[in-house]
């Protein structure tokens, strides 16, 4: 049996039944990782002795009532985890080892679960292909060319490529769906405040989000109840009690109405992805559901109110780094101003350095009203569009991303060709939905993602949903063909 | 151009960045472009919407003030690039 190969469900059944251990599971795991990262470069981190500790533990409690109790992971490397290094990617935080948890990573550890490593990814989580990490770029487990998707590609990748049986990531603008599209498994951004933030490194703190990346829909239930709830060190995070996902898993979408806005579906979009799109429509109708087309008119502003919203949190958020507390500082300076300045240009890289600027110059005195206010009044109105829609429909159906993954290279001397990539996928997190991409397709060998958006704390729905896509199609059962590498 | 070198500085300055002539000259073309498109938020009309800054209608939230564990001294120092015993060390601010 290759057990790297398991989704949750399926590893959870041996560990109950004790046909497999922990231990077993996560020598499987570090095996395939071994044989393969050299070509995905998924991790940043690994965190072998600890993890066979952790997995041997789990054993010999031998209590695997939980479903994620000893089941191997992969966490974004923006993710706090107490006691092993957390990079962002950054050269600027390249030392660091936080002195806690999150609380998303201290769920998981109360629960057993089996941190192998850090997860590779844009610095500070703003890109869209991985390419943006200082350290390496990730690559697409389907063609090697080709990028994972960012911001949590490593993530994204390292489940695709079998290196964990699941993953966390973050989503600010699309940076879980996005790379879960791109490298054909699930992955699902929460309800904003669903999931508690606290030990996430800030990126944009309006429109940051923890969610899982997962082999199938029912996996990503599991997780999910395993990571939502409300958090005293996260005021943001709900008060609003927190159901049993995997409840939702049930293949019957009879009577549902499903939105499918224009906007989101017209020339920027590739063809063959708009066909597969409806292709997934005619699925949901064949199983009973109702769908009609819908307007979003808001949606072609979004993109760009983000642009500014994004980086002005950002600008904000990343004044911390300063070279006084943690991270790196500039070996040489004259005075606290030079020592500030040396290590932030130094620390930075080109893109972070170019949001930084962007939030700096919208936040700054005289510019505020016309590019901060402006961009927080588009977003009432993109949060009015879905509000209407929610009114007639159950959930909205679009592609995650307009493309399939592009080649390494490609993108990055244009930052807004490179933007353009979350398109589908920002409006979500301005209106502060939750969505989820599932795999509906190929395009020349690559995966295509469906999105799947839902109302506010409305998870159950657009899982009930894509667990019925799923079970009514066969794309999540393909695998990319990356094999062990001599 | 809406931005010209000049902001580029001013506003790197601020962000507390040094940029070399050649990030300047890149960042001055990039910001202009990206500025460009922001252009189209001045298509609607919003002298009657409300800012959204966060999705969920958030309030202050209290708790009750009560002693609880917080990070040792020595864990919260260990990542401190420069420290002198207990301290972060930092270049001086105040002149002799």
């Amino acid at each position: 049996m290759e057990l790297h190969k398991l989704t949750i469900h399926e590893a959870h059944e041996l560990l109950k039944k004790k046909e497999i251990s922990s231990e077993e599971l996560t020598k499987a795991l570090f095996e395939r990782i071994k044989n393969v990262d050299d070509k995905v470069k998924a991790f940043i981190t690994l965190d072998e002795e600890r993890a066979l500790l952790v997995s041997r533990n789990a054993d010999k409690k031998g209590d695997f009532s939980h479903p994620l109790t000893g089941i191997p992971a992969a966490v974004k490397d923006n993710i706090c985890t107490k006691d092993l290094k957390t990079t962002c990617s950054s050269k600027i935080l390249a030392n660091f080892v936080p002195p806690y948890d999150a609380t998303v990573s201290s769920k998981l550890k109360t629960r057993d679960v089996v941190v192998l490593g850090k997860t590779n990814m844009d610095e500070f989580a703003m890109g869209s292909s991985t390419e943006n990490s200082a350290f390496f770029a990730t690559r697409n487990p389907w063609d090697l060319e080709r990028v994972p998707g960012g911001s949590s590609g490593g993530s994204a990748a390292a489940v695709a490529a079998d290196e964990c049986i699941f993953a966390i990531g973050s989503d600010t603008g699309g940076s879980i769906r996005q790379p879960a599209g791109y490298c054909g498994v699930v992955g699902m951004k929460p309800t904003y405040g669903r999931v508690s933030r606290f030990g996430l490194v800030a990126y944009a703190s309006s429109l940051d989000q923890i969610g899982p990346i997962t082999k199938d829909v029912t996996d990503c239930a599991i997780v999910l109840n395993a990571i939502a709830g409300h958090d005293e060190m996260d005021s943001t995070s709900a008060d609003i009690p927190v159901p049993d996902y995997t409840e939702s898993l049930k293949p019957d979408v009879r009577g549902m109405k499903i939105g499918i806005p224009k906007e989101y579906m017209g020339e920027g979009i590739d063809a063959e992805i708009r066909d597969a799109v409806m292709e997934a429509a005619r699925t949901f109708e064949k199983m009973g559901a109702f769908f009609e087309e819908i307007s979003l008119p808001h949606t072609e502003y979004a993109l760009w109110a983000y642009y500014i919203i994004a980086p002005a949190e950002a600008s904000s958020n990343l004044a911390r780094y300063d070279g006084i507390r943690y991270g790196v500082r500039a070996k040489e300076y004259d005075d606290l101003i030079d020592l500030y300045k040396k290590t932030r240009s130094e620390g930075f890289g080109a893109e972070v350095k170019r949001r930084i600027m962007l939030g700096t110059y919208a936040l700054s005195s005289g510019y505020y009203d016309a590019y901060y206010l402006k961009a927080q009044k588009v977003r009432t109105l993109v949060k009015r569009d879905f509000d209407e829609a929610f009114k007639k429909y159950d959930f909205i159906l679009v592609p995650t991303a307009p493309t399939v993954a592009f080649k390494i290279g490609e993108n990055t001397d244009d930052p807004l060709k490179m933007y353009m990539n979350d398109v589908c996928t920002i409006p979500v997190n301005m209106a502060g939905l939750p969505g989820i991409s599932l795999p509906c397709g190929f395009s020349g060998g690559m995966p295509i993602g469906l999105q799947l958006i839902g109302k506010p704390f409305d998870e159950p729905t657009i899982l009930r949903a894509a667990y019925a896509f799923e079970q009514a199609t066969d794309f999540h059962k393909n695998k990319p063909g990356i094999e062990v590498i001599e | 151009m809406r931005i010209a070198k000049e902001t580029v500085e001013h506003v790197a300055n601020l962000a507390r960045l040094y940029l070399s002539e050649e990030e300047k000259a890149e960042m001055t073309e990039k910001l202009n472009s990206i500025l460009d498109y922001m252009d189209k938020l001045n298509e609607l009309d919003t002298s009657d919407v409300e800012p959204t800054a966060h999705v969920i209608p958030i309030k202050n939230v209290f708790r009750e003030d009560v002693v609880q564990e917080s990070l040792p001294l020595e864990k919260a120092l260990e990542n401190a690039p420069d420290r002198d015993g207990n301290f972060f060390r930092v270049p001086r601010i105040i002149e002799e």
